[in-house]
């Protein structure tokens, strides 16, 4: 009866009407209109015919008027769309088809009618609909049939959207437990995708690229959750993207460039081990087309991975194989230009370098050793901009491993590890680097290694160091440094300790010198059991730290009329009672007792102004000396005959 | 009850790529009060992350703090407590307890936070107590072998300190603490 009204849409509503009516008529099993010559297969022929008739109306729709208002009639039949796909809906309710059945008859004639009517926009709307509304499982037992009519359709169709969407069903469904997963080896689910993918884009000469590349990442999502384990696949998706991507000039479009982004990151997500991602053949191939940016953006996911997941890579091919992938971040690839670059962003991603060079470690030394070597050997074509950020991380590598070696090849290191240095343009940096050496070299018994790194130090320190504050800190950290040193004879300790207490005393500002020569002192007074103990030289120190407090003291009195640093006296005379207990029988309490009168009469001068620091200083200072005092034994002995 | 996060010697990422994961989740945003930082973190998003976790963060200059012109030494008042902070490398000879004491009375406090031995140490003399957080990454150290991760938290409640050190060994957190007792309030300072 419905046939009789052709009209489109009086149809199309009729029939929906018709559908709705009968839904809960239809025979299904175990309704109660199943019966004697009426079946399931009478309601599927039923709502199949209704469907296909709603079909035909609904193409009809666009044909009803002339070309100009065809967009118009387009949208028109996008808001009834509905009505068609509602069908399908029913037949997915009608609970007596089983697999047989869909297989064998229903996908078949929905299919056919798909293919037939040969309109875009129904083809579209109605593929989407079957698999969205069909279950998985049926897609997954009839996937060829279906992948089967996506050549069939009018090359004007979005195939790709239609593939996946059908490809993240598949990979939600094999997420949502293990226990399907067989099924998807045993229809050969992937191979299947992937010829059928190829065959599309083979077809869809025309599709831009960031289609195909699309395409490429859902079958790699899906692969990912299905075949886990089977990296053959991954690759082979990745294979194929460069395949389509090779020929062509570097991604400029950015919505691909994108999708080629989140198809290298889909395994780093999926493989907590950085360094499965790092086997694929065909990964470093696919970076190879990003632009010089991208590629930068990538090596950053690329390590934050490795970061977040705490993964250790270890060996010497592995680090290979990774270096080679974040090379837009360790050098200047061609064509780029460094300065470019924002400053903030240029510092993280080289602070992001050097905290990578901690994550590459192996248990054995050799093995670890060539590591080192391969970073050394990429960081050094970094140019001096980036030196100072990852040659710290390998040196510092480099002197976990020289300890572990306990001396063997120290000088090997030692050597290579002098050059590296001398090719940081931060001397400062350099300084520090060069004393650290120094004390590995010291743990090795490397006398004459340590002996050069010493000499590069106050090379570094005579020409380049020259701001004041930077001379302070780093002269000191060199009288800290030459302090723990065991290693040399004496002709070397005497020419380093020189070196130091002449620089000490050359500082620009009296305070700082008075405190540098003062550290000076313990350089003559080690407490170890062969440390050296030259009270005399000690002595000397302390006078000469003295001489420079009294001149500076005098200064102040010149040219202010206030107050001194009498500070630099309440610490001297914490040193003279620093080597006083240690046995120093240079230093006598009655040089001490000296010294206290001394601050005395400083401090109540009537040219000084009570100094807010020395006042306690000097207290706490008289309030130590007695509290020794009144200790037995030898101690308080000692400082019996000093009065506060 | 006031919480104060002593940590130091990072050097990241000189030495050491981050903080140990545990470690992280336990530095819980809110839950303390002050951070003193020893220094050596070494960069900005160290400072960054660091203010994250608490906005009252006081931090001294390392020899290798690139880029930053934190004070050499710092003094604060907390509750009952005068601390100092330090970073050590001034101090010679490095770790020596003797001239760290010095610099104690020289700065007037009860409680004297110092580092660059990467090696953790509670102990009190005469004028005070030396705090040294060690590494929080458990950065090498040409001082110290085998350094583990650890940090200092401090409970200061009226005239007592509880000093509770968190140290990373073999992956466990392990934690141990000690008591100090100050014997008399700080008067107000009429200097």
């Amino acid at each position: 009866m419905c046939r009789g009204v052709q009209h489109p849409i009086h149809g199309l509503f009729l029939r929906s009407y018709l559908s709705q009516v009968s839904r809960d008529k239809l025979p299904d099993i175990g309704s109660e209109y199943e019966g004697d010559g009426d079946t399931v297969m009478d309601a599927v022929e039923f709502v199949l015919q209704n469907f296909t008739e709603m079909n035909k109306l609904w193409i009809r729709m666009q044909h009803q008027g002339p070309v100009r208002v065809e967009e118009k009639l387009e949208k028109e039949r996008s808001e009834l769309r509905d009505l068609v796909g509602k069908n399908l809906h029913v037949l997915s309710q009608i609970e007596g088809i089983d697999l047989e059945m869909y297989k064998d008859n229903v996908l078949p004639r929905i299919l056919e009618q798909v293919v037939d009517c040969k309109d875009e926009l129904a083809q579209y709307y109605l593929m989407e609909c079957i698999i969205q509304v069909f279950p998985d499982e049926y897609h997954l037992q009839t996937l060829e049939t279906l992948l089967g009519a996506c050549p069939l359709l009018q090359p004007t169709v979005d195939i790709k959207t239609v593939l996946s969407q059908l490809m993240e069903r598949l990979s939600n469904y094999a997420a949502s437990s293990a226990e399907v997963l067989p099924e998807f080896l045993q229809v050969e689910a992937f191979s299947k995708l992937s010829n059928a993918i190829g065959k599309v884009i083979e077809a869809q000469v025309d599709m831009p690229i960031v289609g195909v590349i699309t395409l490429y990442v859902s079958l790699l999502t899906f692969t990912l959750h299905v075949h886990p384990d089977r990296l053959d696949y991954v690759d082979q998706v990745l294979g194929a993207c460069v395949k389509k991507l090779s020929g062509k000039a570097k991604l400029e479009d950015s919505k691909a460039t994108k999708q080629v982004v989140a198809l290298l990151s889909a395994p780093l997500e999926k493989f907590n081990e950085i360094v499965t991602a790092l086997t694929l053949s065909n990964y470093p191939r696919v970076m190879d087309h990003l632009d010089s940016e991208t590629n930068k953006v990538m090596a950053m996911v690329i390590i934050q991975s490795i970061m977040k997941n705490n993964t250790c890579v270890s060996t010497a091919d592995q680090v290979e194989v990774l270096f080679e992938l974040i090379k837009g971040l360790i050098k200047d690839l061609d064509g780029t230009h460094g300065d470019e670059l924002d400053d903030e962003d240029f510092k993280e991603e080289q602070n992001s370098v050097a905290r990578l060079i901690h994550m590459l470690y192996h248990d054995e030394p050799e093995e670890m050793l060539q590591i080192i070597c391969l970073v050394r050997k990429h960081i050094m074509t970094g140019g001096p901009k980036r030196l100072p950020f990852t040659v710290p991380s390998l040196v510092f590598s480099s002197l976990k491993l020289v300890r572990r070696l306990q001396g063997q090849d120290g000088d090997v290191v030692g050597e290579e590890t002098i050059e590296t240095l001398s090719s940081v343009p931060s001397p400062e940096l350099a300084l520090r680097l060069y004393l650290q050496c120094a004390e590995a070299a010291n743990d090795c018994d490397l006398e004459p290694v340590a002996y050069e790194f010493f000499t590069q130090a106050f090379v570094l320190y005579e020409e380049e160091v020259t701001d004041s504050k930077a001379q302070v800190t780093a002269i000191h950290l060199i009288i800290g440094t030459l302090q723990r040193m065991n290693v040399f004879g004496v002709e070397n300790r005497d020419t380093l300790t020189h070196k130091a207490t002449g620089y000490s005393a050359k500082l620009l500002k009296k305070p700082d010198q008075c405190r540098a020569v003062y550290a000076c002192s313990h350089l003559f007074w080690v407490d170890d059991q062969d440390g050296i103990k030259d009270g005399e030289r000690v002595l000397l120190c302390l006078k000469r730290s003295l001489r420079i407090a009294n001149a500076a003291q005098q200064m102040a009195n010149v040219t202010r009329g206030s107050s001194g640093p009498v500070i630099l006296f309440v610490e001297i005379l914490n040193k003279y009672l620093y080597f006083f207990e240690k046995g120093n029988p240079q230093i006598t309490s009655a040089a001490i007792q000296d010294l206290v009168e001394l601050i005395r009469t400083e401090m109540q001068s009537d040219t000084t102004t009570p100094d807010p620091a020395s006042d306690p200083f000097f207290a706490s200072t008289l309030r130590y000396i007695q509290f020794q005092k009144q200790k037995s034994g030898a101690m308080g002995e000692k400082y019996d005959p000093i009065k506060v | 009850m006031v919480l104060v996060l002593a940590l130091g010697d990072l050097h990241i990422p000189h030495r050491a790529p981050d903080l140990p994961p545990k470690f992280k989740s336990m530095l819980v945003p809110g839950k303390i009060q002050h951070i003193i930082c020893t220094g050596n973190l070494c960069i900005k998003e160290v400072h960054d992350y660091l203010r994250t976790v608490c906005p009252d963060l006081h931090i001294t200059q390392g020899e290798y703090d690139e880029e930053t012109r934190y004070p050499e030494t710092k003094t604060l008042t907390i509750g009952q407590f005068k601390l100092g902070i330090c970073h050590g490398h001034q101090v010679i000879p490095w770790g020596d307890l003797d001239s760290l004491a010095m610099l104690q009375r020289k700065l007037d406090v009860d409680i004297l936070v110092t580092g660059h031995t990467h090696q953790f140490k509670a102990y009190k003399h005469e004028a005070g107590v030396v705090i040294n957080p060690g590494s929080a990454t458990g950065a090498h150290s040409s001082i110290t072998y085998d350094v583990n991760p650890s940090f200092v938290l401090m409970d200061i409640d009226g005239l007592r300190v509880v000093v509770y050190v968190y140290e990373l060994i073999d992956g466990e957190v392990k934690v141990d603490k000690i008591d100090f007792k100050k014997t008399t309030a700080t008067a107000p300072s009429a200097h």
